[in-house]
């Protein structure tokens, strides 16, 4: 299985990592989007279970949540969809998703099996570092990464706090804010990426609010490891409810453009 | 953080990393302020002079003959704005202007919270922001006019079934775009610590006015302490100030809406399971797999799919029952009172006073029972009026 560190020491250049919520719109469907995004030049894969309660979401993901939700996707498929992921490609997968489908599923369970479907890391956007101690024995002993948030107003301390306790990537949001495309990239991230170069030698991926090719060259030159593209991507799926031939192309088509921004950054 | 914000193992804060700092920021200085001579003393006023306290304890003779015991009524619903809300929009209100925090949000179902923030706005001079979801607005439509009255905007949640849940989501993800002048005024004493610690502080007024107004005017303590559960505040304020009197009997009633069989019902600590949501570890309404129910109640302050962690605790230790009343057990409750007693009390209260009710004949007449009447039905009337239309 293919672990983080292998894909960031072997690219020359800052890795592309786009979000998907699994089965968005359809569990069908959805996989074909994963797989065109694999073969237009995805080295990571961010992927989503479907939540009720999204709290960290803006409308675009919120909106993926419940179209997922409503053609019946669970956490048993979502396990399933995972398995054919990796059946098409080794790529590395990390889970972005709330915290209470975890903790009914049985977190020690849920780390097992979806470490064994494929699974590289697991980022629970609504458990912080502070309560670290009820997910990191269970993600050690599965053979997870784990990785965490820094968001525009953690402080220094607890930047060293959060580096400390992950093993895969720091999730760094660019961002005071939800998910969502922006038009414009924050002016701190440059800054925020420092900051955090300064303290810790884990990866740094920068995500929320990312957008634009240029967005994306823009948080490579920054020194970013990684760029995590979701709402703008999510948007292609929405925008192309009924047309899944475009859906696809617009998916293939952007992914392909932010790879070439990041390469021709390299 | 300085503090875990547990009872038991309920509660904490389970907030993305970005609330992480502003929870803390609120707990410093939440802790700064609320022995503050000044802070303490200017609360102290405003409670008495523009809120209304302390509010009276009311033996309610004719309902009291009616049910065979004896019913005290702690009317919350005198207070300003029509609900205890007050207590706790004061409190965190004065504190946000300590905080030198110049813009509110928050969130409403009945919209009693949200009025009651939208007075403290008006106020302070503060720019108030209401989230309620669409469902709440078209059911509460006097208090969203009231609202906008007192200045504040009140934006529309479509999410969900646009219930109290909805509103949170939004009202949340709003903050975390706007921390460094906002304070979330956060209406119920649940979601992430240390909110349930701080709604707590400001509603224990109500118990700690009850309990010497029982000692001065019965000359004892009640036998039993009743009150309704949404999020839990009003009760967890009543029940606070008898906490440590082990035989005073703690009932706490939620909506058990059509009925809890049916499954439309917002009867959490009745049969929920233990889960997070919004910030907190406590018990939920939610499927196998962990998605939150859309709740259902005829009475909006109580539709809500999560609870105090507090009342979870008090739950598993037995401290506190918790029972559900259903809508039409609720309506005649309404409607009792009303008749009885010329009290139009909220649906929200009528779920304690159908507890009551249901007691009649099984307590013996000399049973001192003290239910909290947390907030008045006027808001009501014409969802009652569509419920059971007057011939």
């Amino acid at each position: 299985m293919k672990t983080y560190k292998q894909v960031f020491s072997e690219l020359k250049r800052a890795a592309l990592i786009p979000f998907f919520v699994i089965g968005d719109p359809a569990f069908d469907t959805s996989f074909e989007v994963v797989k065109a995004a694999i073969d237009a030049g995805a080295d990571i894969l961010e992927l989503g279970i479907p939540f009720s309660d999204p709290i960290a979401d803006g409308p675009t993901i919120q909106k993926a949540d419940i179209r997922s939700l409503c053609n019946g996707m669970t956490v048993k498929k979502a396990l399933e969809f995972i398995k054919k992921v990796k059946d098409y490609k080794d790529i590395p997968i990390g889970l972005l998703m709330y915290y209470n489908l975890i903790y009914q599923y049985g977190t020690e369970k849920f780390f097992n099996d979806f470490h064994q479907a494929g699974v590289n890391s697991v980022l629970i956007a609504d458990l912080s570092v502070d309560d670290a101690n009820e997910i990191d024995g269970f993600a050690k002993s599965a053979g997870l990464d784990t990785v965490f948030m820094v968001t525009p107003n953690t402080s220094e301390e607890r930047m060293k706090l959060i580096a400390s306790k992950t093993t895969g990537f720091i999730y760094t949001v660019s961002l005071l804010g939800v998910t969502g495309s922006r038009k414009q990239l924050s002016g701190h991230i440059g800054e925020l990426i420092g900051r955090l170069k300064g303290l810790t030698d884990v990866p740094i991926c920068v995500g929320f609010g990312i957008s634009t090719a240029q967005h994306a060259a823009t948080i490579a030159s920054a020194g970013a490891d990684g760029v995590i593209i979701g709402s703008k991507i999510v948007g292609f799926i929405e925008a192309n409810i009924e047309n899944k031939e475009k859906m696809l192309a617009d998916v293939s088509a952007f992914v392909g453009e932010v790879k070439t921004a990041l390469d021709n950054n390299a | 953080m300085k503090y875990k914000g547990r009872f038991g193992d309920y509660g904490g804060f389970y907030v993305p990393e970005v609330l992480i700092p502003v929870l803390e920021e609120l707990e410093r200085e939440f802790y700064r302020f609320y022995k503050d001579d000044g802070f303490v003393a200017e609360l102290a006023e405003l409670s008495k002079n523009y809120a209304g306290r302390p509010t009276p304890l009311y033996y309610a003779k004719r309902f009291s003959e009616y049910v065979g015991f004896k019913v005290y009524i702690k009317r919350e619903d005198l207070l300003h704005g029509g609900a205890h809300k007050v207590n706790n929009t004061l409190g965190q209100g004065l504190l946000a202007k300590y905080m030198g925090k110049t813009k509110l949000i928050a969130e409403t179902g009945a919209g009693q919270h949200g009025l009651a923030t939208a007075m403290i706005g008006a106020l302070f001079g503060m720019e108030t922001k209401i989230f309620m979801g669409v469902t709440d607005i078209e059911r509460q439509s006097v208090n969203v006019h009231k609202m906008k009255l007192c200045g504040a905007e009140v934006i529309a949640v479509e999410g969900g079934t646009g219930t109290l849940k909805d509103a949170i989501n939004d009202a949340l993800r709003y903050w975390t775009a706007h921390v460094s002048d906002t304070f979330y005024l956060f209406g119920s004493a649940c979601g992430p610590h240390p909110y349930p610690t701080i709604v707590k502080h400001f509603q224990t007024c109500i118990g700690t006015e009850a309990r010497s107004q029982c000692l001065d005017q019965i000359g004892r303590l009640p036998d039993v302490v009743v009150a309704c559960v949404g999020g839990g505040s009003n009760a967890i304020g009543i029940f606070s100030g008898f906490m440590d009197d082990e035989k005073v009997k703690l009932v706490g009633v939620e909506a058990g809406g059509k009925s809890v069989a049916s499954g439309k019902h917002a009867a959490t600590l009745v049969v929920g399971k233990v889960g997070i949501l919004h910030g907190a570890k406590a018990y939920l309404l939610q499927d196998k797999e962990g998605q939150v129910y859309e709740t259902e109640s005829v009475s909006a302050g109580l539709d809500y799919a999560a609870v105090g962690p507090e009342h979870c605790m008090l739950k598993d230790s037995g401290r506190a029952k918790y029972v559900a009343a259903e809508d039409a057990e609720v309506l005649d409750a309404f409607a009792l009172l009303t008749k009885k007693e010329g009290i139009i009390p909220a649906l929200e209260s009528s779920h304690a006073l159908a507890y009551v009710i249901s007691q009649s004949g099984k307590l013996p007449s000399d049973t001192v029972v003290v239910v909290n009447l947390s907030g008045r039905g006027d808001k009501d009337v014409s969802i009652v009026e569509k419920c059971r239309p007057l011939k």
